[in-house]
């Protein structure tokens, strides 16, 4: 290398378009570490629940089976990953342009809110309706989540506090919405008494998400496929197009970005929206989907799952896909375990264990990976 | 302490630090092979090496910052283990890397005991009075509440030198400090280094690859040439020549010109009597101007003009550099040609359009290039690949219905990685992975290839080696024949002297004179770049 710096021009040899692979050892490696992290999370676990006084080997069966054990279990999992993979594709969007949400529980409540007031209000065919919900979903949370990049670009609030605080903003205004009659909230009964938690009307037939399966208990909709869909076209969009690079570049090094002509506070407002659409179309997915209606505590984790799906899935886009389903098979686990009369805390803890078991070997592959890049150009000499 | 006399003599002097048969391998590559060194008390030693001789790992492996596959490593004759920072800073050895690790934000003082360990509370008033009696006893003046973000290079490595001098290590390791200085700041710094080892029996390993330097400051030069130590030398038997020809073997014959305009060159900046060296190509000048500032303000924050009223022509084909004490303007001069600033008041005119600069498009589109003086502050970005910071800023031929066409873009690569000889294991690669001098490549690349009619370089061989930086010089006097304009901002003189065709100096935030090359006295250059005390009405 360092007769080749100042020999003369050399001839052009075709360099490889693709970094070399990591060898099959390292691969090894990190599926041994995977093993290893998850026996040691499942024993931390064990040993948690034995203390908590249940029974370890009924608590990880009832997960298992109620993940991936039956098709009613295995329908439970694809619904909840659906809208998780949506808000996961948001999260991706803004973390990539150097910015993080973390307001998908308002975005998500306040998409589903103006959808279902959407839903309620028009008499129109059945794909009308459902694309009126929907389109108005994302509509909102990309308004709800242009508020704080309003405040970032323009006076220079972080985004991480304004998205936050605007989950409480999203949760009163829903609660306000579906607590006035004159409003959302439900029409009922003359003499019947007010329910204690109070919700919206349910939408029409007509607003509901297509069934993909169903059978005697479960109803497979088809969020998953559209959220799989559009996990593939951001996919294309970050990787391919003008668009992606310069998303990436204004994440990366906002400098080099506007060196280049490329305006950080638009792509980033860019960004900020298209991660609060899709937060707002979780919403709408899960409100035509499995609510049908929206009343208090509607977006119930699901946005925070979703980024944390993300945060899992890291630099590699379509990895949200499987981070998702993990957190869609966990909710629907720890959904079955509920049942059971384990506390929710205790059940808490044990997904959170198991995400830790699965986040560590991946951040240690990238370790790997890049690793490998600078022995193979040696540039820890200089 | 050995007590030794203040002489550069070999006389024997306690060894302070022993290597014995060190050796590191990257993958493939050979950093360190077979590597003894002995260094003795109050001594000053040179390494010296091309970019990726091993200087800088041998170094580390003796901070502890990399760990070698064999060897030994002794302080005061004790065997000291590998790998570990914080026990090799016990045992007396600090380094200054070639980057500094200061945090911006903080105040002198709290990055100065940043690392201390075993204290739960700091003592500011202490640390504060610390500095400034360290900082005059070895001249190191720096003000201790002063923010690091608003200090000069210089000054940041003050702080980096007090932060290792207040633990009175035995050893000190410079990594290339001077790449980053002006040729004041760098004599300043050798005369502190000079004090160091007279009066406090102080080791210094300096790490570089400038020969006038190693000769000027120390007392013996060690060259290592791919990993292998070649010869050490006594500094006052040796000359630039033969040390030249230790450090680059059989390359020498390829550098020879390189070399002979950088030593020429720095005889010159220092007045000596040699005939100056002729830039290559004559300008094409008559033309219209390819760029034109005129009087552009720019003021900073807290108001204080940082441009003040400045006018600069640049001819098609003519390298106009820019002379000046760092801290003068270049910084903001490069970030307004670099869309990252707009100016106050005045017009930037590229071809005799004026162009709006600081956000937009219209300063890439107009053809003006940019190579900056840090490259990863906005010349590229690290985590993208090769492909991808090769084809930076200039998508705009190869996007359809806003997809870029990855066909154009690894034609791109490929054609850019042959012909600027970037070594890279991949175009898919991150830029990250490439050593300093290839991603320095990369840039240099992409700026050419669009064929800008202004370029502007700042520090465009800032920590380049000898080689990379003849390669450098002729790549950019190649573009000027082509008919760019370059705008060359150096603190380098012999770099100004043997590109320009004009020169101007740079002096709070004005241009305060323009003399054809030709024409240019190096004292009165000199005197004009240091005039700290002109009127300014």
């Amino acid at each position: 290398m360092t007769a080749a710096e100042a020999s003369p021009p050399r001839p052009a040899a075709a360099v490889a378009v693709r970094p070399p692979r990591l060898p099959l050892s390292d691969y090894l490696r990190v599926g041994a570490l995977l093993a290893i992290s998850i026996a040691a999370a499942i024993g931390c676990a064990a040993l948690l629940l034995s203390v908590t006084g249940s029974s370890p080997a009924t608590v990880f069966g009832a997960m298992v089976s109620g993940s991936f054990g039956s098709r009613v279990a295995l329908t439970a999992t694809l619904n909840h990953t659906g809208p998780i993979l949506l808000v996961a594709l948001g999260a991706l969007a803004a973390t990539r342009s150097g910015l993080l949400n973390i307001g998908q529980e308002g975005q998500i409540s306040i998409g589903a809110l103006f959808g279902v007031a959407v839903g309620l209000a028009v008499d129109a065919p059945r794909g009308i309706t459902l694309l009126l919900i929907l389109a108005t979903a994302a509509v909102a949370g990309a308004i709800w989540a242009s508020l704080a990049s309003l405040l970032r670009f323009t006076r220079g609030g972080s985004e991480v506090i304004t998205t936050l605080l605007l989950n409480f903003v999203g949760f009163q205004v829903v609660s306000f919405a579906v607590n006035r009659p004159w409003l959302l909230q439900e029409d009922l009964p003359e003499g019947s008494v007010l329910s204690a938690s109070p919700q919206s009307n349910p939408l029409p037939p007509a607003g509901h998400l297509p069934t993909l399966a169903q059978g005697p208990g479960f109803r497979l909709n088809s969020s998953i496929t559209l959220a799989v869909g559009l996990a593939l076209v951001l996919a294309f969009l970050l990787a391919r197009t003008r668009w992606g690079f310069e998303l990436r570049t204004v994440g990366l090094n906002p400098r080099a970005a506007r060196r280049s002509g490329v305006s950080p506070a638009l792509v980033g407002s860019g960004a900020l929206a298209i991660s609060g659409a899709l937060a707002g179309l979780a919403g709408g997915v899960l409100l035509t989907g499995t609510a049908f209606r929206v009343n208090d505590g509607f977006s119930n984790n699901y946005g925070w799952e979703g980024l944390l799906a993300a945060l899992v899935a890291g630099s590699v886009t379509l990895a949200v896909i499987p981070s998702s389903l993990l957190f869609g098979a966990l909710r629907a686990g720890s959904g079955v375990l509920a049942a059971t009369g384990v506390s929710p805390t205790i059940v808490g803890a044990v997904q959170a264990l198991v995400v830790i078991a699965v986040t560590l070997p991946l951040l240690y592959l990238n370790r790997r990976r890049l690793r490998a890049l600078l022995q193979r150009t040696g540039v820890s000499r200089t | 302490m050995s007590g030794g006399p203040a002489s550069t003599s070999a006389a024997r002097r306690e060894v302070v630090l022993g290597l014995r048969s060190v050796s590191k391998r990257f993958g493939r590559v050979v950093a360190c092979d077979d590597v003894s060194l002995d260094i003795g008390a109050g001594e000053i030693r040179g390494l010296l090496g091309q970019n990726g001789a091993g200087k800088s790992t041998l170094m580390k492996i003796v901070a502890g910052f990399v760990r070698p596959e064999s060897g030994e490593l002794t302080i005061h004759g004790k065997t000291l283990g590998f790998g570990d920072p914080v026990v090799a800073a016990e045992r007396g050895i600090a380094m200054v890397h070639q980057h500094f690790s200061l945090v911006g934000p903080m105040p002198v003082w709290k990055n100065v005991t940043l690392s201390d360990r075993g204290h739960t509370r700091v003592d500011r008033s202490g640390v504060s009075r610390q500095i400034t009696e360290v900082g005059r006893r070895y001249g190191l003046d720096v003000d201790p509440d002063a923010i690091v973000d608003d200090l000069s290079v210089g000054e940041r490595q003050r702080v980096e030198l007090l932060k290792c001098l207040r633990r009175q290590p035995d050893v000190l390791i410079l990594d290339e400090p001077t790449s980053v200085l002006t040729r004041e700041e760098s004599t300043a710094l050798f005369r502190v280094l000079r004090r160091l080892a007279r009066e406090r029996g102080q080791s210094v390993v300096l790490i570089s690859h400038e020969l006038d330097e190693m000769l000027e400051v120390t007392d013996r030069v060690t060259v290592l040439r791919d990993g292998r130590v070649v010869s050490t030398v006594e500094s006052a038997e040796a000359s630039a020549d033969s040390l030249a020809h230790e450090m680059l073997g059989q390359d020498f014959a390829v550098s020879a010109e390189v070399l002979g305009l950088s030593v020429e060159g720095s005889h010159a900046s220092r007045g000596g009597a040699g005939p100056p060296p002729q830039p290559n190509a004559k300008p094409a000048r008559h033309k219209a101007p390819v760029l034109e500032l005129s009087d552009i303000k720019v003021t900073s924050a807290e108001g204080h003009a940082l441009l003040d009223g400045v006018n600069l022509e640049i001819a098609t084909g003519e390298i106009l550099g820019v002379a000046g004490v760092a801290g003068n303007g270049q910084e903001e001069l490069t970030g307004l040609l670099s869309n990252l600033i707009g100016p106050d008041s005045g017009e930037v005119r590229v071809e005799g359009r004026p162009i709006q600069t600081g956000r937009g498009r219209q300063l890439g589109r107009a053809g003006v290039g940019v190579i900056p003086a840090d490259r990863h502050d906005s010349g590229c970005v690290l985590e993208m690949s090769v492909a991808e910071n090769l084809a930076l800023g200039s998508l705009d031929g190869m996007v359809r219905w806003g997809v870029v066409r990855q066909q154009q873009l690894h034609e791109l690569g490929q054609r850019l990685v042959a012909d600027f000889q970037i070594i890279t294991s991949s175009l898919g690669a991150p830029l990250r992975s490439l050593s300093g001098g290839n991603q320095q490549r990369v840039v240099l690349a992409r700026e050419l290839a669009r064929k800008p009619c202004v370029l502007v370089a700042a520090e465009p061989t800032q920590g380049l080696d000898i080689g990379a930086r003849g390669y450098i010089w002729d790549r950019l006097r190649e573009a000027a024949a082509t008919g760019t304009g370059i705008l060359l901002i150096s603190s380098d003189l012999a770099e100004i002297m043997a590109l320009s065709h004009r020169v101007a100096v740079i002096n709070r935030g004005r241009i305060i004179g323009t003399m054809a090359r030709a024409d240019v006295d190096t004292a009165e250059l000199g005197r004009m770049m240091g005039a700290r005390t002109h009127d300014r009405g």
